[in-house]
C-alpha cells in the first residue's frame, strides 16, 4: 500500500510538472486575416521591406534550388536531422497569406508561427528577435506583395524528441533573449546601426559563431567561426584567417560586390549573402562593416606586418615573368600540380575577380582546415546568372586523391605561416566519395540580387 | 617527361614537358585537332574532351595528371562514315553555325548521356552551361543531344566508341 501511495504521489507530481510545462510552453493562436481584405501597402514601405529582406536573406533560405522565390521547400541539414523552409509567400493555404501582421511580427520577435507553434530556430529568430517592429512592419509588407505561390515543403524530418516542438519552449529558456536590442549610448551611431544588424537581420552569427550540443550559439565565441554545410566558415573576430586584415573599407567593398582585391571571391553560402548586400544602401553594408571591423579589433603591429610581407609576395609575383614549368620547382608532386596546373590564373598577373586571387592573400590557406580550397578545386565556381563573375573551372574530373592531397600540402606549406594540415586526406576522400555533400552556388555578384537562390541543383562540371 | 595514357581506346605515349596541356598534347602531338582553343583558361569549354568518363577542359589539364587515363575525344566518337549516335544527333539536327565549340558539346554531352542516357531537357541545359557558343546555336544543340538520347536508347551499344 505504501509503495502503491508513493507511485500516485510520483504520477501526480509528474502530471503536475507536465501541466506546467505545457502551461509555460502554450502560445495563442492569433486569428486568421481574410487575404482579400488586407491592406494596401506604400511602396515606399514595400521598397525598405525589400532592403531588409535582403539584409535578411530571407530569399536564401525560403526558396528551393530552381523554385519560386519564397516559396519554401530548401532542406536545411542540421545535427537533428532535416528542417525544410516554409513558404512565406502571401498564398493563403500554403504560405502566410492569412498571418496579420501582428502575427509575422510575434513570429519575428519570438519564434512562434500564427497558430501558436514554437518554431525551430533554423529560423534565426534568436537574431530577428532584435529588429524593430517598424522594420519587422516593413518586411511584413514586401513579403505580403510578392507573388502567392502555392507550394507545401516537404515534412521535417526529425528525431524523436526533436520532432516535439512543445520542448522548445525549454530550448528558448535556456537559450533564446527576447528583444529588441537597446542601443549603447555610448557608440557612435554607425557602429549601433551596425550592431543592430548584424545581431538582428544579418544573423551573421548563424553561421560565424561556432555551436553547442543543442544548436545554440555559443555566446562566449562569437564568430569564432564554423563549418556549415561542409564549408569551412571562418572567425571574423580577432582569428581572423585574411593574410592582410581587413578594415571598414574593404569589408564594405567585399559585403557590396562578393570579392575584394587583397582577399578573393566570396563562396559557398556567403556567395548569395554578397549578393545580395549588393542590392541595398552602401550606407547599411558600411554599418555592418563597421559593427564586424570593430569585433575583429584593431591589428596587432606583428599582423599588419604579416599583412605587409603577403602582399609584398603577391605583388612580386604578379610582375615576376611567367614560369609555368612543372619542373620549375623542387619535384614534388604538390608543387608540379601548382606551378602547371594553378598558377597560370592564381600568379595575380589579372585581378580579381576575373584572375584568380595571388594565394599569399588567401584566407583559405589560412583556414583551420583544407576544406574551402577542396570544396573549390573539385567542383569550381559556378559562372553566375547573367551578369559577368568570377569563375574557376572544376577538376574532379581530373584530379586523385594523392594528387589533391599533395597539391593541398603544397600550398599550405608555400603560402602559409601555419602548421600542415593534419585532416586534409580524410577530407578530401570523403568530398570526393560524396560522403560530404558540399552545396555549391553560382558567383552572383553586385549588379543584380538573385530573386532566387544561387544554389545549384547540379554539379558544375 | 614520358607519360602512357590511352586516347580513343588506343595506348599512346607522349613524350612532352608535364606541365603540357592535354589540348596541345592531343593537337600537337598526336594530330587529333577536334579538340579546339577557345580561351587557354578553362571559361569557355571549345576543349572539352573526356577523361575516364568524365568531361574536362583539356586546356587545364596538364599532362602529368594524366598518367595510365582513358582520353575520349570527339574523334572517339564515329568516323565519317559511321559516325556515332552523338555526331549522327548534330548531323541530323544541323546543331552548328560556325562549329568551333561543337567538339567540346559534344563531348561534355557524351559524358551526360553516358552516365544517364535518359537525361532530361532541363538537365541538359544545366550540364552544358560551362560550354559558351557565340554563334547562338544553342536551341539546336540542345535539340541535338536530345536526339543522341534517344539513338542511344535506341542503341542496345550504349554511346558509341568510348
Amino acid at each position: 500500500m505504501k509503495a502503491g501511495g508513493v507511485l500516485a504521489g510520483a504520477v501526480v507530481v509528474l502530471l503536475l510538472a507536465a501541466a506546467a510545462f505545457y502551461a509555460f510552453a502554450w502560445r495563442s493562436e492569433i486569428d486568421p486575416v481574410d487575404p482579400t481584405a488586407q491592406a494596401r501597402f506604400d511602396p515606399a514601405l514595400v521598397k525598405r521591406g525589400a532592403d531588409l529582406a535582403a539584409i535578411g536573406n530571407c530569399n536564401v533560405c525560403h526558396t528551393a534550388p530552381g523554385g519560386e522565390p519564397f516559396a519554401g521547400g530548401l532542406g536545411i541539414p542540421t545535427p537533428f536531422g532535416t528542417i525544410y523552409s516554409t513558404n512565406i509567400t502571401p498564398d493563403p493555404e500554403t504560405g502566410i497569406g492569412r498571418w496579420s501582421e501582428a502575427a509575422f511580427v510575434r513570429a519575428m520577435r519570438e519564434g512562434v508561427n500564427r497558430e501558436g507553434q514554437h518554431l525551430y530556430p533554423a529560423f534565426p529568430y534568436d537574431h530577428y528577435t532584435n529588429v524593430s517592429d517598424e522594420d519587422d512592419k516593413a518586411i511584413y509588407a514586401y513579403l505580403m506583395t510578392r507573388k502567392a505561390v502555392a507550394a507545401s515543403p516537404p515534412p521535417n524530418e526529425l528525431d524523436f524528441p526533436f520532432n516535439w516542438r512543445v520542448l522548445l519552449a525549454g530550448w528558448k529558456a535556456l537559450y533564446f533573449r527576447e528583444g529588441p536590442l537597446q542601443p549603447d549610448p555610448g557608440r557612435p551611431e554607425e557602429w549601433n546601426r551596425g550592431r543592430y544588424l548584424v545581431e538582428g537581420l544579418s544573423h551573421c552569427g548563424a553561421c560565424h559563431t561556432p555551436r553547442n550540443r543543442l544548436g545554440a550559439e555559443k555566446k562566449d565565441e562569437l564568430f569564432a567561426g564554423a563549418e556549415v554545410e561542409n564549408w569551412t566558415v571562418y572567425p571574423i573576430n580577432g582569428n581572423s584567417p585574411a593574410p592582410v586584415p581587413w578594415d571598414v573599407e574593404s569589408l564594405t567593398f567585399y559585403l557590396r560586390h562578393g570579392w575584394h582585391e587583397l582577399h578573393g571571391a566570396s563562396r559557398g553560402s556567403m556567395s548569395p549573402v554578397t549578393a545580395n548586400l549588393g542590392s541595398v544602401p552602401e550606407a547599411d553594408a558600411r554599418a555592418i562593416a563597421t559593427y564586424v571591423a570593430d569585433v575583429m579589433g584593431r591589428p596587432s603591429q606583428e599582423r599588419v606586418a604579416r599583412g605587409e610581407a603577403a602582399l609584398a609576395a603577391a605583388r612580386k609575383e604578379s610582375e615576376a615573368p611567367l614560369a609555368i614549368r612543372a619542373n620549375a620547382g623542387s619535384g614534388g608532386m604538390g608543387e608540379a600540380i601548382f606551378l602547371s596546373a594553378c598558377q597560370g590564373c592564381h600568379d595575380g598577373r589579372r585581378p580579381v575577380p576575373f584572375g584568380g586571387l595571388n594565394l599569399h592573400l588567401s584566407s583559405a590557406v589560412n583556414a583551420p582546415n583544407a576544406q574551402n580550397i577542396i570544396n573549390v578545386v573539385l567542383f569550381g565556381l559556378p559562372a553566375a546568372k547573367g551578369e559577368p563573375s568570377a569563375i574557376m573551372p572544376a577538376y574532379h574530373g581530373v584530379l586523385k586523391e594523392d594528387q589533391l592531397v599533395a597539391l593541398l600540402d603544397y600550398m599550405r606549406e608555400r603560402f602559409s605561416d601555419k602548421p600542415a594540415w593534419t585532416d586534409t586526406r580524410e577530407r578530401v576522400a570523403a568530398t570526393m566519395s560524396g560522403t560530404r555533400e558540399v552545396p555549391i552556388y553560382r558567383m552572383d555578384g553586385a549588379t543584380q540580387a538573385p530573386p532566387e537562390t544561387s544554389m545549384r541543383t547540379t554539379p558544375w562540371p | 617527361m614520358a607519360v602512357t595514357l590511352t586516347v580513343n581506346g588506343k595506348a599512346r605515349q607522349v613524350d612532352a614537358d608535364p606541365e603540357t596541356p592535354l589540348l596541345y598534347v592531343l593537337r600537337d602531338h598526336l594530330e587529333l585537332n577536334g579538340a579546339k582553343y577557345g580561351c587557354g583558361i578553362g571559361q569557355c569549354g571549345a576543349c572539352t574532351v573526356m577523361v575516364d568518363g568524365t568531361a574536362v577542359m583539356s586546356c587545364v589539364t596538364p599532362l602529368l595528371l594524366l598518367e595510365g587515363r582513358q582520353v575520349t575525344t570527339v574523334e572517339g566518337l564515329g568516323t565519317l562514315d559511321k559516325p556515332g549516335p552523338m555526331q549522327q544527333a548534330f548531323i541530323e539536327e544541323q546543331a552548328a553555325q560556325c562549329g568551333y565549340c561543337i567538339p567540346g558539346m559534344m563531348m561534355r554531352a557524351q559524358a551526360l548521356l553516358q552516365a544517364d542516357p535518359g537525361a532530361s531537357e532541363a538537365a541538359i541545359r544545366a550540364h552544358l552551361e560551362p560550354n559558351l557558343c557565340r554563334c547562338g546555336t544553342h536551341m539546336r544543340i540542345v535539340k541535338a543531344v536530345l536526339r543522341a538520347g534517344e539513338l542511344m536508347r535506341q542503341n542496345s551499344q550504349g554511346g558509341g566508341a568510348t
